[in-house]
């Protein structure tokens, strides 16, 4: 945060320098997300892979993949809109969002492994 | 009436809703009544609607709209007090052998609804009403970046304390505890209005507190004056950064916690149940997700604003700015990752509790490095003992102890023992008390005179001041004392008698914290009687160093003439050891926003829409909720929102303070 | 200290410290990142959803488990509408910026009409579940299916009752700098709500499946 001293007009003057897209450009992101989106369905549809979790992990990687595909294609984030104060709220939230999701399954697993009634317990209780 | 009929027009509610059998609650009825009728008589015969309405309620000034949180806090500290003192005097007839004086379903709500309003409606508005008076002035900016979106959040913040003053006398407030844990708030344990009123109450301000943190990022983010670099942001502007960064990152989390409450009670669906595979301590999770992030938005601003005291009154550059800034940041990040320590007994383990355990020692580490900064400033300064320094260094004092008994809670062995005891109320109440309210009062000295154009009377002040200081401790040392003795929190009948004399020295510590408030009363009213012994021609009346010092008290509604150009960290003093010169000429026309009454309207709709969901009356609820909705596209078809100071105005204005700084000299 | 963030030398002549000639701010130049910061926290709102989902999804309380009531090849049709959606809202985007109101204004109808198709859609998905028996109310994992699909079709909705007054104000005023802001904050909210609808169908329902 600090390194951006040498900005020496702070927030002013006319920042009109978000960017935009090109025809070709949402044609890609299009694309590439289609093919994003059918082969983790026909992944899971199909059953082609035996083995359940390298199925789950390769689907996870795909959707981590075409999130990224959207930011950049669709939602236009790169490091130079808003002096990059866009791109940081998004890592900022990215790092927010990884600890309350990871925290609270780690929390709450432990919790299950700890206390009874465990969650295997539970799925069948009504 | 037929009860199907009654039933769709009235929902729940009925006439045995208002609690005319409790004398406590009639009396107190009684009183507000009088008094709303004093005030609002004394509105009219001075006639000061119009001029309220105008200059005021629909105005969408940063100045106007952060006094006005202020006032809002003020009021509901005295509520909040009231329940404090209630609280205090309840435990000490309640642990001599009696049974006290208030009915069980009476103190629960008490305790309920003193934590709610002191963090939701007297620190939130507090810290947010300092964010709106100053930062726009220290970044040298003419207002926020959304001034209509300033005002539509602060009177959502009304709408939502109003709800919360509403169960007062109208049904119950929920019997739960501030956080309202779950399985007890569910609808089968808890299934009168007094669960509902919490959420709609705290959903409502939400929002605003949630518009209000985007509107001050924005603001820092695209308002600053030119060479001003995230570097030389005055500290408070670094921690009002900071706080609003974690107000956008945590609100949320609360928003869809208690969304998932109000399903679980309105819909019978089954998150936080004990039925049916839900699991409430995922309710706690959640909510300290957001719960922890919450008490470092209160403190970091008590943390900028001691920073700007501590230069100002010893004369000096804050000692360590870049330390500070980084500490800031660090405690922000940090506060993320540290928040099982609130439930370290829920039983997740050892792995589980270490880590959170290590991660919120380190905390203690920026916040430490903070407070070395201070001393270091004061170190050889040439210190003055006006107010705002009096509380920087009783604020230095409480808070260290306050930060070692959390050290304490933070080993998760010890927590074990002190879990849910008067120890943690003693803890959170010293870093509250000594951290939040005083930084707050410091606050409130020392631009009190940029707001107003007039200082504050010191001998009241210093009233105030020691009855607080030292009440503070007569009434919350004995809760360390008890807490170690076993006794724990929200308990209304305590049936050992030798715990007694400890509480009956917290209610005479809460006695005195009451002659404090009173006396801060007292001292705004002798301030403004005494005004124009008080005045401040310079608008600089402390000899300051930052840009809110560079203009008149209270400053034109264009804040400054010409933007300010910035080239250091402390931008007025080195504007004033450069001899900088005023410009008396070349004004410009003044591009500014127009006053609204729509972020009002959408507040009053807002309170029936919430006033209907508590009570099931439905037609007003989708009618509120409708026309809100509609209140709100409507306004997005005014596509006129803005206005220009003519240059003329401008130059008369400045032209009257040039006379005064004259006169003055 | 003094010596790093100080721009002028010391003793040389009073420095310029204040703007002289200024020209006034265009409104709204801190819309754009206003409202995508405000973006960031709603998608801090879907976290603690999936969070919810990932910590109760699998407690099914003897009633039924994803496998048992979700349909693969709606929600891939479902899908496609959203992406349809995605791209024709890209088209209306790239017609505002050569200023083209009636092409703006049909590709933002086409984006409103897939957009209802994917409501249309999910309600129908919904009410089969609930006429099986498969309600909000029967298990946690119900509930928080429920509501972290339904705060999702929420937002869509909200994004259409938008689009259409966007389109009123389109119609009405043309392609001024108020409306062509707003059209990009809603492309911003529309991409965003594609972005959750990536999460929503992998972590749910193809998980879920393969549970």
């Amino acid at each position: 945060m600090s390194h951006d001293a040498h900005i020496e007009d702070a927030g002013h003057g006319h920042t009109d320098d978000h960017a935009h897209g090109t025809l070709q450009s949402y044609l890609i992101g299009f694309g590439l997300s289609v093919i994003l989106t059918a082969i983790p369905f026909w992944l899971v549809m199909s059953g082609v892979i035996a083995n359940k979790t390298v199925t789950a992990l390769t689907i996870m990687a795909f959707a981590g993949v075409q999130i990224i595909v959207h930011i950049i294609y669709f939602l236009h984030v790169d490091f130079r809109s808003e002096r990059g104060w866009t791109a940081m709220a998004l890592i900022f939230t990215v790092i927010i969002l990884f600890i309350t999701l990871s925290g609270s399954l780690w929390v709450m697993y432990h919790l299950d492994a700890n206390m009874a009634p465990t969650a295997a317990v539970m799925r069948d209780m009504p | 009436m037929n009860p199907t009929l009654q039933h769709a027009i009235f929902g729940r509610l009925s006439l045995d809703s208002i609690p005319y059998h409790e004398p406590i609650l009639v009396g107190t009825f009684v009183g507000v009544a009088i008094g709303g009728l004093v005030v609002l008589s004394a509105i009219t015969y001075f006639g000061a609607w119009g001029y309220l309405w105008k200059e005021w309620f629909t105005s969408v000034d940063h100045k106007r709209i952060g006094v006005m949180y202020i006032v809002l806090a003020i009021v509901m500290l005295l509520r909040g007090f009231a329940d404090a003192l209630m609280m205090r005097l309840q435990q000490a007839l309640g642990s001599d052998g009696g049974q006290g004086y208030l009915p069980a379903h009476h103190f629960d709500q008490i305790f309920t609804a003193h934590g709610v309003i002191m963090i939701f409606f007297v620190a939130m508005p507090l810290v947010t009403g300092l964010f709106n008076v100053v930062m726009p002035l220290q970044i040298g900016a003419r207002d926020v970046s959304f001034p209509f979106l300033n005002s539509f959040s602060f009177w959502m913040t009304v709408a939502g304390a109003v709800l919360t003053m509403i169960s007062l006398f109208v049904g119950e407030y929920a019997r739960t505890g501030w956080l309202s844990y779950p399985p007890l708030s569910e609808a089968a344990y808890s299934a009168d209005v007094g669960v509902d009123y919490y959420i709609w109450g705290l959903q409502i301000a939400g929002i605003g507190t949630l518009l209000s943190g985007i509107n001050m990022i924005c603001t820092i983010i695209k308002m600053r004056a030119p060479g001003m670099t995230l570097m030389r942001m005055p500290v408070f502007v670094w921690t009002t950064l900071c706080a609003n960064v974690l107000i956008v990152a945590a609100f949320p989390i609360l928003t869809a916690v208690l969304a998932l409450l109000a399903l679980d009670r309105y819909l019978g669906m089954n998150f936080f149940s004990n039925d049916f595979g839900g699991n409430p301590m995922m309710y706690v999770n959640l909510i300290w997700i957001w719960g922890h992030p919450e008490v470092y938005i209160l403190i970091l601003p008590a943390f900028g604003v001691f920073s700007e005291v501590t230069a100002t009154f010893t004369g000096k550059r804050l000692f360590g700015y870049t330390s500070m800034v980084y500490a800031t940041i660090v405690i922000t990040l940090l506060s993320y990752i540290v928040w099982l320590h609130h439930f370290f007994t829920m039983g997740s383990g050892a792995s589980v509790n270490s880590f959170f355990g290590i991660t919120t020692m380190i905390i203690s580490i920026p916040t430490g490095a903070k407070m070395f900064n201070w001393l270091f400033t004061m170190y050889r300064g040439r210190i003055r003992f006006e107010l705002p320094m009096m509380w920087t260094v009783a604020f230095m004092l409480t808070f260290v102890i306050g930060g070692m008994s959390g050290v304490m809670l933070a080993v998760p062995p010890a927590d074990f023992v002190l879990h849910n005891s008067l120890f943690l109320i003693a803890h959170f109440h010293n870093v509250i008390i000594g951290g939040v309210v005083f930084g707050m009062f410091a606050g409130i000295a020392y631009w009190f005179p940029k707001a107003f154009g007039f200082r504050l009377d010191p001998f009241w002040g210093k009233m105030s001041f020691w009855f607080w200081v030292v009440g503070f401790y007569f009434a919350f040392m004995p809760l360390y004392v008890l807490g170690f003795m076993g006794v724990t929190r929200r308990l209304r009948v305590i049936d050992d008698p030798t715990v007694h004399i400890w509480f009956v020295v917290a209610a005479f510590g809460a006695v005195l914290i009451l002659f404090g408030i009173l006396s801060f009363i007292v001292q705004i009213a002798v301030s403004i009687k005494n005004r124009e012994k008080l005045r401040d021609l310079t608008g600089d009346p402390w000899n300051g160093r930052t840009l809110e010092w560079s203009t008149s008290s209270p400053p034109p509604a264009y804040n400054f003439a010409f933007t300010p150009v910035v080239h250091d960290i402390d931008a007025w003093w080195d504007m004033k050891q450069h001899g900088y010169v005023r410009p008396l000429t070349g004004f410009k026309p003044i591009h500014m926003p127009k006053n609204t009454p729509v972020g009002l309207i959408l507040a009053v709709l807002a309170t029936a829409f919430g006033f209907g969901m508590i009570w099931h009356i439905w037609w007003l609820a989708i009618g509120g909720f409708a026309a809100a909705i509609a209140t709100g596209i409507a306004h997005t078809f005014n596509y006129h929102r803005d206005y220009y100071i003519p240059a003329d105005e401008v130059l008369r204005k400045e032209t009257e303070r040039t006379r005064l700084l004259s006169a003055k000299a | 200290m003094s010596a790093l963030t100080h721009t002028i030398a010391p003793g040389s002549r009073t420095p310029t410290y204040y703007v002289a000639d200024e020209h006034a701010h265009a409104p709204g130049g801190s819309t754009y990142i206003g409202f995508w910061i405000y973006v960031m926290s709603d998608c801090l709102i879907f976290a603690s959803l999936f969070a919810t989902y990932g910590v109760l999804g699998g407690n099914y309380a003897a009633g039924p488990a994803p496998k048992d009531i979700f349909e693969l090849p709606i929600v891939a049709v479902n899908t496609t509408m959203l992406l349809l959606s995605s791209i024709t809202y890209g088209f209306a985007m790239l017609a505002m910026e050569r200023n083209k109101v009636s092409a703006t204004l049909g590709w933002l109808a086409v984006t409103a009409l897939f957009g209802a198709a994917f409501v249309g859609i999910e309600l129908h998905e919904f009410a089969g579940l609930i006429h099986e028996g498969a309600t909000p109310q029967r298990s946690a994992f119900l509930s928080s299916f429920f509501t972290l699909v339904g705060t999702h079709g929420l937002h869509v909705t909200s994004g259409l009752v938008w689009m259409v007054v966007l389109m009123a104000q389109v119609a009405s005023k043309g392609l001024v700098e108020a409306n062509k802001r707003r059209l990009l904050c809603l492309s911003m909210f529309w991409h965003f709500l594609d972005v959750v609808w990536i999460g929503v169908f992998t972590f749910v329902y193809l998980l879920g499946v393969l549970r």
